[in-house]
């Protein structure tokens, strides 16, 4: 399944100052891998020691945070829009 | 003169110099200003800052500026309220109410925290401001950049109410309206944030932006004589204020203005929108984001990216938590409303709603002293009660229709009384 991934500005090292960059993969897992032997190093940056999505790591599917989805195992379709946001909080 | 130090990540401790940093590169934790507290100690005296102007720059040694702040020169130094008739019903001497229901000039707590953003974004060289709210954030933006004259955008999710959405174009900004909730929007934002250079109070500038909620927690020590309060009760949407007013008392004691006692800070959230509360009482770290659904829409974030640190200055203070449901909240407003005529937006009443149930549960003692912690008013969010509240009566302009209703209002009353 061909992507494309918007990369937040603290990930743009990885992916030599690009904003957004194309991946492969059927599962947000498969999608950090392929991007992982795009760009080596950016895998660590979003997952934990555990394999688990990192607390300050949110990943959006078409614009829904995969932790409400199927989290890593969210199904990616073609086409499909996936963008990595560092957490933050706002308010009020 | 500035007593910063630098940035830390909160998570793994890399340090990074003064700048508009909000993410760490290694591990996204979020940072945090770092102070030089032995020399901010010999700096600053409780003589000193009781001969400053009654504003939240009287504690700028413990703010992260280098200028002379000229943004919110009438913002902070709220009213700290004993509440003795609501006390009285109560069962509680020492009840206060810390009230940003008047803060200057947008009427909630925001008015802080946007002083410290707007001050660190001139000093960084930005003529844009800009941030994602649900709406109280927006109008603090708005009406302070337009002091400051600066540009401003504004981003906030579609249905909120629509006070806030006229409280923010008023000033001259640009609000846009996002189909989608207040995750969608900080998402956007986040993302705008780095394609267009803007200072984003609460995303680039997040790190000095949260330390102006320190400044809610400084004058209810210095309101209370220099003491802390034995328990205080703060809301919890994003996560910003609680930590940070766990962070004031402890720099206070810190610096030498206030000695023990220990406090206990607790957190209060809406039932339909109450990941943190769900998280501590299930004594798990991990906060399991939520789709909000509650009329306390100024609270309603279902994904707090600082939950964590709620947890754990709740945990570390010995403090607790709960929820309240929608119908809790308004009896809370109405309750506080009528007992000390002050008038809190949901928010408010979830605060109130929470310490009654912590004081129930035996939480907090009837001679314990207890803030509860109101950061926006009523007047802005009238939509929300409209509902529960009695309606007039109607009559004409003529005495014996007002006679006739009068013994009427009698006769219900002593027949409710009955």
């Amino acid at each position: 399944m061909a992507v494309r991934v918007r990369v937040p500005t603290p990930l743009r090292r990885f992916t030599g100052g690009e904003g957004e960059v194309p991946a492969d993969g059927a599962s947000i897992r498969q999608v950090i891998e392929d991007l992982e032997k795009r760009h080596a190093g950016i895998r660590e940056r979003l997952l934990d020691d555990k394999g688990e999505i990192r607390r300050f790591v949110n990943i959006y599917l078409n614009g829904d945070d995969v932790r409400f989805l199927d989290s890593l195992n969210s199904r990616v379709k073609d086409g499909d829009d996936i963008s990595i946001v560092p957490a933050i909080a706002g308010g009020h | 003169m500035s007593y910063i130090t630098n940035l830390k990540c909160k998570e793994c401790g890399q340090e990074y110099p003064v700048a508009p940093l909000h993410v760490c590169e290694t591990c996204f934790g979020p940072l945090e200003v770092n102070y030089d507290y032995a020399k901010i100690r010999s700096a600053m005296t409780r003589a000193k800052i009781e001969a400053r102007p009654h504003n939240l720059w009287r504690y700028r040694e413990l703010l992260p500026v280098d200028s002379e702040p000229e943004v919110g020169p009438h913002s902070g130094f709220t009213p700290l309220v004993h509440c003795k008739r609501l006390g009285a019903e109560l069962g509680l001497k020492h009840l206060y109410v810390k009230d940003d229901t008047v803060n200057h000039p947008t009427l909630s707590y925001k008015d802080r925290v946007v002083s410290v953003a707007i001050t660190k974004a001139r000093e960084f060289g930005f003529t844009t401001v800009s941030c994602a709210s649900t709406g109280n954030l927006a109008t603090a933006v708005a009406a302070h950049a337009a002091r400051a004259g600066l540009k401003c955008f504004i981003f906030m999710p579609e249905g909120v109410e629509s006070g806030k959405i006229v409280g923010s174009t008023i000033y001259g900004a640009q609000v846009i309206t996002i189909r989608g909730n207040y995750d969608d929007v900080n998402r956007l934002c986040s993302e705008i944030a780095d394609k267009y250079g803007w200072a984003f109070v609460n995303i680039n500038l997040r790190p000095y932006y949260t330390e102006g909620a320190k400044t809610f927690g400084f004058e209810v020590a210095e309101q209370l004589g220099w003491k802390l309060p034995d328990h205080i009760v703060v809301p919890t949407a994003g996560g910003t204020i609680l930590p940070k007013v766990a962070k004031a008392f402890k720099e206070m004691k810190e610096v030498g203005l206030v000695k023990g006692p220990n406090f206990k800070i607790h957190s209060a959230q809406a039932a339909g929108s109450a990941p943190v509360i769900h998280a501590l009482h299930k004594g798990v770290d991990l906060i399991t984001p939520v789709k909000p659904d509650t009329i306390a829409k100024s609270i309603a974030i279902g994904n707090p990216a600082d939950g964590y640190y709620v947890l754990r200055a709740v945990r570390e203070s010995g403090g607790w938590g709960e929820s309240a449901t929608d119908p809790e909240i308004i009896e809370a407003i109405k309750l506080l409303a009528r007992t000390e005529g002050i008038f809190a937006e949901p928010a408010g009443g979830t605060t109130l709603a929470v310490a009654l149930k912590l004081l129930k549960q035996g939480r907090i003692k009837p001679d314990e002293t207890v803030v509860v912690s109101i950061t926006g008013n009523g007047y802005k969010t009238l939509e929300a009660v409209a509902g529960a509240i009695e309606r007039p009566f109607v009559i004409d302009a003529r005495l014996r229709e007002f006679d006739a209703l009068f013994e009427r209002l009698g006769e219900a009353k002593s027949a409710a009384s009955a």
